[in-house]
This record gives C-alpha cells, sequence and structure tokens, in this order.
C-alpha cells in the first residue's frame, strides 16, 4: 500500500498512530494508525457511528472540549506530538483549523467581522484587516458575491455562503491544516459542487482532511481515502484504487452501496 | 340527546366565565390599587414633595433622601450582584464539570431564591452591620441587598448563556480561541439581550425590599442625603413604611405620594426592560 | 515551538476559572452563613430559655417584664394569614392557570401573563398599605366585628400577592400534560369539562402541588404586609377577625428599636428566624422534591 502511493506519502502532514478515544466508557476509536499527506485532500469515509467525525475531531484536540471524554495514543503535527502536555490545543488549531458540519457564522457579527473573528478573539490586530478579509473571501471563492455586502450580517447569506464563509474564517489565520466535518451535508446540490471546487483549489497550499458520508463526493474531491469501520481504520490507499480495486471485502460492500 | 349536549354547553360556559373572572379579578385589583394610591396621594404629588426632605409637619414632608437612597443602593446593589452573578452563571454554565461540588452550588441556589428575605435581613445585620463594622450604612444595605438578589440574577443570566447554540462555543474553539477569549467575544455579546431583561426586574424588585433593610436598622430618621457609602441612608420603601406607621392620617398620604412615586419607577424599570429586550435583539441576528 | 502551551495563557486561564469559581462559592458561603448565624444566636437564645418554655407556652411576652417565649403565639398567626392566604389565591389561580392553558386565545395570554408579573412585582409595602388602607374598610363594610388591624384583610391581599406564583406555576404544569392524553379523552366522547377535570388536573397534580407549597413559603415567609395591616399583637387565635402577630412582624418589630448585640431581645429575633428558616427549607425542599419527580416522568 505506501509502495504504490509512494508519491503521495513522500511527506506527511500529519499521523496518528495507536489513536483511541472515549465517550464516557464507550470506545469509539480502536488505535487508528494513518498518515495525511501533505497538500493533498484526505477523505474519510464510512457508515454513521464508525468513528470519522470522531477521527478528525482528534486532530486538533476538539474531541475533549465535549466533557467525560478521553483519547490515547498519539497524533503527530508535523513531529510534535500534539497530545504532548506542554501542548496548548488552544494554539494548535490556529494551526489546524476546522470547518463544521452546519455552517455557524457568529450571529452578532458582520461578514467583515466573521473573517476576522479569529484574529479578533485572540486579541490579535490585522495589519491591513481590509486585506486580510479580501485574500481570505477571495481564496474562499467568495468575494465576488459579498464585496459590497461586507457590513450586513453573516447570517443574511445564503446556507452554501455561510459554509464558504465559515472558510474564509478559518483561512484568515492561515492554518497548515484544514479539517472538514461533513461541510456540505446541509447544502443543497449547486452549493456543493461550489464548496468542492473550493476544496481542489484549497490543496495548493493547505493540507485537507475531509469527513463525507457522500462517497461520490470523496471520489470527486480526494486524493487518498480512508473507510473506517465500526472504530476500525480497514483500508486506506490512493482514492481510485479504493473506489475501483478495493482490497477489503467490507471496503468493496461499503463502496458499493451493499450497506451504510 | 340534543337537549343534553345544549346543558352540557352551558355548564361548559359557566365554567369558563368563572374562569376568565378568577383571572379579571387580580388584573381589577391592580387598577383599583394603583387608583386608589393615585387619589390618596394626589393633593401631595408635587416637585416640593420630590424636593423636599422628611419633616414632623406632613404638609412639608418630602421624598427626596428616599429617591436618592434609592438610587444609590441600587447602583451598588447592582455593581456587587451583577458581577458576581454572572461570574457564577458562566462557572456553573461554562467550566463546571459534572459532580458533588456543582450539584452543591446548583441545589444551594435553587433553596437560597426560596429563603424568606427577611432572613437575609437578619444575615446583614449580623454578617454586615456588626461583625464587618459597616453599621447601618448605605454598604451595608447594598450587600445585603445582593446576596438577596443573587441566585435571581444567576438563574437569569444561566438561561441566557444556555440559549447560545453549542455549535458557537466549538467554532471558537476551532478558530484558536481559548475558553475566555470564546465566553467574552462570541457567547457573552450573544447572551446579555437575554440577560439584561432579567437582571433589570430583578434589581427593580431589590429597590422594592422593605424587610430586610429594617432588620438591618435602616428605619431612621435621615434628613439628609447620603454623602458615602458609609453613609446611612433611607430608601422609598422605608420612608412610605415610616410614613405608614405614623398616626397622624395626613402622614398617610405622604405614604400615597410616595407609593405613587415607587410605582411609577417599578412601571418604567419594568417598561426599559421589555423595550431594552426588544431593541437588542434586533442587533442579534439568529 | 508556538503550539507550545505558554506560562502566560495558563496563569490566565486559571485565574478566571479560579475567579468565576468564587462566584459560584459566594452562594454557598452565603447558606453557610444564614445556617452559621441562626444556630450560633438561637443556641445563645436557648441558654436562657428552655425548649420548654419555648415549645409548651402560647404566650409570647419576650419584651415585657412577665416574660414568656412560648413561639406558638407567633406560629399561629403566621399559619392563620398564609392560610387566608391560599385559601384566597388557590381557587383563582388554579382557574386562572385553566382559562389560560385550556380557553384563552394567544393575544390574551400574551397580554395577561406580562400583566401577572407586574402584581408579583409590586414591592410588598405597596400591598400593605392597600390591604390597611382599602381592604380592611371594605371588609369592615360586611364583617362587623372585624379590627382595625386584622390577619382576614392581610390575608387575603397576600393572596393577591402570590396568586401569580400559583397561576404561572400551575399553567406551566397542566401545558405539560401530554395532548394525546387529551385526544384520548376527547376520543371517548368526553366533554371539555370532563377532561380538565378527570384527565388534565389529576395528571398535573404534581405540579399544581408543587406550586402550591412554594406560595405557601412565600406567604409564611412575606413581611411587609402583615406588619403594616395584621398588627403586632402575638395572639395564640385563630380567628382571621382579630389582630395577631406573625413571626416576621416580631422580627421587625424588634429591629425597629435598637436592641443592642448580645441582648436577649437580639437573640429572640434569631430564635423566630430560625424557626421561620427550618419552616420555608422544609417546604422548599418538599416543592423541590416534587418537581424533581415530575422531571423524571412521574405524575
Amino acid at each position: 500500500m505506501e509502495n504504490e502511493s509512494k508519491n503521495i506519502f513522500q511527506s506527511v502532514k500529519m499521523r496518528s498512530e495507536n489513536l483511541k478515544a472515549w465517550f464516557g466508557t464507550h470506545e469509539v476509536l480502536h488505535g487508528i494508525t494513518l498518515s495525511v499527506p501533505e497538500k493533498y485532500v484526505t477523505a474519510i469515509i464510512g457508515p454513521s457511528g464508525c468513528g470519522k467525525s470522531t477521527f478528525i475531531r482528534c486532530l486538533n484536540r476538539m474531541h475533549e472540549v465535549v466533557p467525560a471524554t478521553k483519547v490515547l495514543g498519539s497524533v503527530y503535527l508535523d513531529a510534535i506530538d500534539i497530545y504532548k502536555n506542554s501542548i496548548n490545543p488552544v494554539n494548535l488549531r490556529k494551526k489546524v483549523g476546522m470547518v463544521f458540519q452546519k455552517p455557524n457564522p457568529f450571529p452578532t457579527m458582520s461578514i467583515r467581522d466573521n473573517v476576522l473573528a479569529g484574529l479578533r478573539l485572540q486579541g490579535i490586530k490585522p495589519y491591513d484587516a481590509h486585506a486580510t478579509v479580501e485574500k481570505a473571501l477571495t481564496q474562499a471563492a467568495l468575494w465576488d458575491e459579498v464585496k459590497d455586502i461586507l457590513n450586513r450580517p453573516g447570517l443574511s447569506l445564503s446556507g452554501g455562503q455561510q459554509q464558504r464563509l465559515c472558510i474564509a474564517r478559518t483561512l484568515a489565520l492561515e492554518p497548515e491544516v484544514i479539517l472538514m466535518d461533513e461541510p456540505c451535508s446541509a447544502l443543497d446540490p449547486i452549493a456543493t459542487a461550489k464548496i468542492e471546487d473550493l476544496i481542489q483549489e484549497l490543496k495548493s497550499k493547505y493540507t485537507v482532511v475531509i469527513v463525507t458520508h457522500n462517497m461520490q463526493q470523496a471520489a470527486r474531491v480526494s486524493d487518498v481515502t480512508a473507510f473506517f469501520y465500526l472504530g476500525e481504520l480497514i483500508e486506506f490507499d490512493r482514492t481510485e484504487k479504493i473506489f475501483t480495486t478495493p482490497k477489503n471485502r467490507k471496503t468493496e460492500e461499503y463502496v458499493t452501496g451493499r450497506f451504510g | 340527546m340534543r337537549h343534553r349536549f345544549l346543558k352540557e354547553n352551558t355548564i361548559e360556559n359557566a365554567f369558563k366565565a368563572i374562569c376568565f373572572l378568577s383571572i379579571l379579578l387580580p388584573l381589577v385589583l391592580i387598577v383599583v390599587l394603583i387608583g386608589d394610591a393615585v387619589i390618596d396621594g394626589w393633593s401631595r404629588l408635587s416637585l416640593d414633595f420630590l424636593t423636599g426632605f422628611p419633616s414632623r409637619k406632613p404638609e412639608l414632608a418630602g421624598f427626596l433622601p428616599a429617591l436618592v437612597g434609592s438610587f444609590y443602593l441600587m447602583l451598588l446593589t447592582s455593581a456587587i450582584a451583577i458581577p458576581l452573578g454572572l461570574g457564577a452563571a458562566i462557572y456553573l454554565e461554562e467550566y463546571a464539570k459534572p459532580g458533588f461540588l456543582t450539584s452543591l452550588i446548583e441545589i444551594n441556589i435553587s433553596n437560597l431564591a426560596g429563603v424568606p428575605s427577611i432572613i437575609y435581613g437578619l444575615l446583614g445585620l449580623e454578617l454586615f452591620v456588626r461583625m464587618s463594622h459597616m453599621g447601618r450604612s448605605l454598604l451595608a444595605g447594598a450587600c445585603t441587598l445582593a446576596l438577596l438578589l443573587l441566585p435571581m440574577v444567576i438563574m437569569v443570566s444561566r438561561e441566557s448563556l444556555r440559549v447560545v447554540p453549542n455549535s458557537l462555543r466549538e467554532a471558537g474553539f476551532a478558530l484558536g480561541a481559548d475558553q475566555w477569549q470564546t465566553i467574552w467575544k462570541i457567547i457573552l455579546p450573544m447572551s446579555i439581550p437575554g440577560a439584561l431583561t432579567g437582571i433589570i426586574l430583578s434589581v427593580a424588585r431589590a429597590i422594592g425590599e422593605t424587610a430586610p433593610l429594617i432588620t438591618i436598622g435602616a428605619l431612621t430618621y435621615v434628613a439628609f442625603l447620603p454623602d458615602s457609602i458609609h453613609s446611612a441612608f433611607t430608601a422609598m420603601p422605608i420612608q412610605i413604611f415610616n410614613w405608614i406607621s405614623r398616626p397622624q392620617t395626613a402622614f398617610q398620604t405622604n405614604a400615597a405620594a410616595g407609593i405613587v412615586v415607587l410605582l411609577f419607577l417599578m412601571l418604567f424599570f419594568n417598561a426599559l426592560a421589555i423595550w431594552l429586550r426588544a431593541r437588542l435583539q434586533r442587533k442579534v441576528y439568529w | 515551538m508556538v503550539i507550545d502551551l505558554t506560562e502566560k495563557q495558563a496563569f490566565r486561564e486559571r485565574m478566571i476559572k479560579a475567579l468565576l469559581f468564587f462566584c459560584g462559592m459566594v452562594s454557598v458561603l452565603t447558606t453557610l452563613g444564614i445556617v452559621g448565624i441562626l444556630v450560633f444566636e438561637t443556641w445563645g437564645f436557648f441558654q436562657h430559655v428552655s425548649f420548654k418554655q419555648f415549645f409548651g407556652d402560647t404566650q409570647w411576652t419576650p419584651l415585657f417584664t412577665n416574660q414568656h417565649f412560648g413561639i406558638w403565639a407567633l406560629v399561629s398567626g403566621t399559619v392563620l394569614t398564609s392560610a387566608v392566604a391560599i385559601g384566597t389565591a388557590l381557587p383563582l389561580g388554579l382557574l386562572a392557570a385553566i382559562y389560560l392553558s385550556e380557553f384563552a386565545t394567544k393575544n390574551f395570554r400574551l397580554f395577561v401573563k406580562p400583566a401577572l408579573e407586574v402584581l408579583a412585582g409590586i414591592p410588598t409595602v405597596i400591598y400593605g398599605y392597600f390591604a390597611l388602607t382599602f381592604m380592611t374598610p371594605f371588609l369592615q363594610n360586611f364583617i362587623p366585628g372585624l379590627s382595625g388591624f386584622n390577619a382576614l384583610g392581610a390575608g387575603i391581599v397576600m393572596g393577591m400577592m402570590i396568586l401569580p406564583i400559583i397561576a404561572s406555576l400551575s399553567e406551566d404544569a397542566i401545558y405539560a400534560v401530554p395532548p394525546s392524553l387529551k385526544e384520548g379523552a376527547y376520543a371517548l366522547g368526553a366533554n371539555k369539562l370532563a377532561t380538565i377535570f378527570k384527565v388534565v388536573l389529576p395528571s398535573s397534580f404534581s405540579g399544581i402541588a408543587a406550586a402550591t407549597i412554594l406560595a405557601i413559603s412565600r406567604a409564611i415567609g412575606e413581611t411587609m404586609i402583615v406588619v403594616i395591616a395584621a398588627g403586632q399583637q402575638p395572639n395564640f387565635s385563630f380567628d382571621p377577625r382579630e389582630a395577631i402577630q406573625t413571626m416576621t412582624a416580631y422580627i421587625v418589630q424588634v429591629s425597629l428599636g435598637d436592641t443592642p448585640t448580645g441582648t436577649l431581645a437580639y437573640q429572640t429575633i434569631f430564635a423566630v428566624g430560625m424557626t421561620l428558616f427550618l419552616f420555608t427549607l422544609l417546604l422548599n425542599l418538599f416543592a423541590h422534591h416534587l418537581r424533581r419527580r415530575i422531571l423524571k416522568g412521574h405524575l
């Protein structure tokens, strides 16, 4: 497996080793070892409850935000174990950004303020706020649609625009990795297509990990795909291999739609 | 069959009417109560009354020290109770992990809300007036009222924090904000409008509190305006009570006039709270 | 490394958390303060007065030369005014709640609920004035033997004050009855009245009981109405036409004078306060218990 996809895995941005996670006493991840290639799109697929969302929430230590949760094992960002005691999850999350299932712009803020929210929250005054806003919104393919209405509330946008605003908000922090937890599940097909195009563009600068339950989406946007089932990593390979010649019978059953 | 149906309908309508009267009666009573006070006190309501000092001659007695005392008391009480209450609410909603200590605090708050106000007066008398040597001062009064207010402020603040969806907290964390930054810049701006209404109403209620202030010994003849937080004071409800308990009927007129002023201020605060909520909520786009 | 935990950040977050925790603990300290002070002064009181004098007597004259410490004289006054208040507020409040939840239009509810809130928010000193100068003279038209200070007028006005509590909490309880239960009754051919009395009210009984108990607790602790309108005569009597003295009124009476710390008179108000505190605490705990049961799904 590693052999065939050698070129992709030349540079590994993040790597989990024997990662286990719990909700209360319920173990939802049973020791995941997985490498995320730098400046590629990694898709994580699998049926509901397989632990795919929990996995990416472990990558920026958002899992521990929920009460009564636990994580064991290691996750490396470049060469640093992010579960080391000296690591502040708050600072980590500036480098590993996240986009959520439902668009969640801040209701009290305008479009402009939403883009700057990450900086403002941390008390950072951007050198040139307007340039920051324009750059982030342009990268998120939203600039042309909102450049004249930057002072309108973020919630006045459509669902797809809101989600791109949330992506812009993350991009404004200039992260290295962007985690996306089913970013299109609340959107219509046209908005979904726009986000998918955007993801393709983002990988020139960022490492992207996307969780999706939509297999066509995984096939369209990702370079490598991991298939999770019941808290285990069943198969991990180049996306075209997973969808054309999977090695595991479970993977084959899932990608051909026999369960899920 | 048709006959029986009609009869049942009559009984139901009669019952409905009785229910309606039950709800009408208290509403009529508010009107009677306000009308009674206005009629009794009308002759004394004047600028002289609002700007005058207490006097042994009822027709000269004024309400100014009581008005000013209540105003200072309100400011001081708010300054103590609002930060403490908001802080406790933030702790319980955002930081506290479920466990013994948290449930102890929660049960405590709900029980404190049911403790009669006069018991707070006893606490204030011993703790602030005597043990802390504050004497019968504005500060002692404000501390006592603040403790009385605290459970209510905590409850309304928690209510308003709970309305903020969790996804926004996560969004804050995902943008690299720490917990306090998320609370200060995202959660509080969203919940303050809701909390403010409840807090104003509780503060308004505290202005009407009489018993705890009497218990700490604030019922004294005060013919001056308080000049510091250590100063003796009087307040509107205390001055009203003072006038009610005088044997001369002329003082009852003063009491009624004071009541009209107090009622007016209470209604003003109620209206203010409702107006503020409507206005601030327009700024929050859900 | 940038993502390492900085000492400054960690310190700030710890300080903020500690500060907020202290805010939360103030309420616990308040309770400890109340209980501590009441116990301390009551203990001092019982150094001078025996339990037998306190519980075995029906006269309360601690400020006279011929001292009696029979708490029942004050308890009876408290029970009497509270009983009149509940007798007024329970039927009216319950019927009002039924009207609001079963008959009223949405607009009517939107208007009435804030109006009831206003009623609950009127300072009690104003209610006291109303009881003394309006209710009692009004009642004297019908009840010749009614004295100027009496438990009846004070109790009725107190009923008006606690009515919003009963109405509002009962309405919540009635509102929580699942519509499927009502529909079940209608489907069996029951009319609206039968549905209300046989299905809705029994199903919301715990909630209504909790509302009533909270209202009783409020009535027992109410001070200014009874101080102004019910009199200052400790009187072991259950005749609502007479002047009486409640526990709260006694505390006010002593507070009006300048009573030095450490004297027996000073200690009596804490002993009375302790009795009052225990009464309301028991009632509140019982109401709390009932409401917890409702949350767990018992009716």
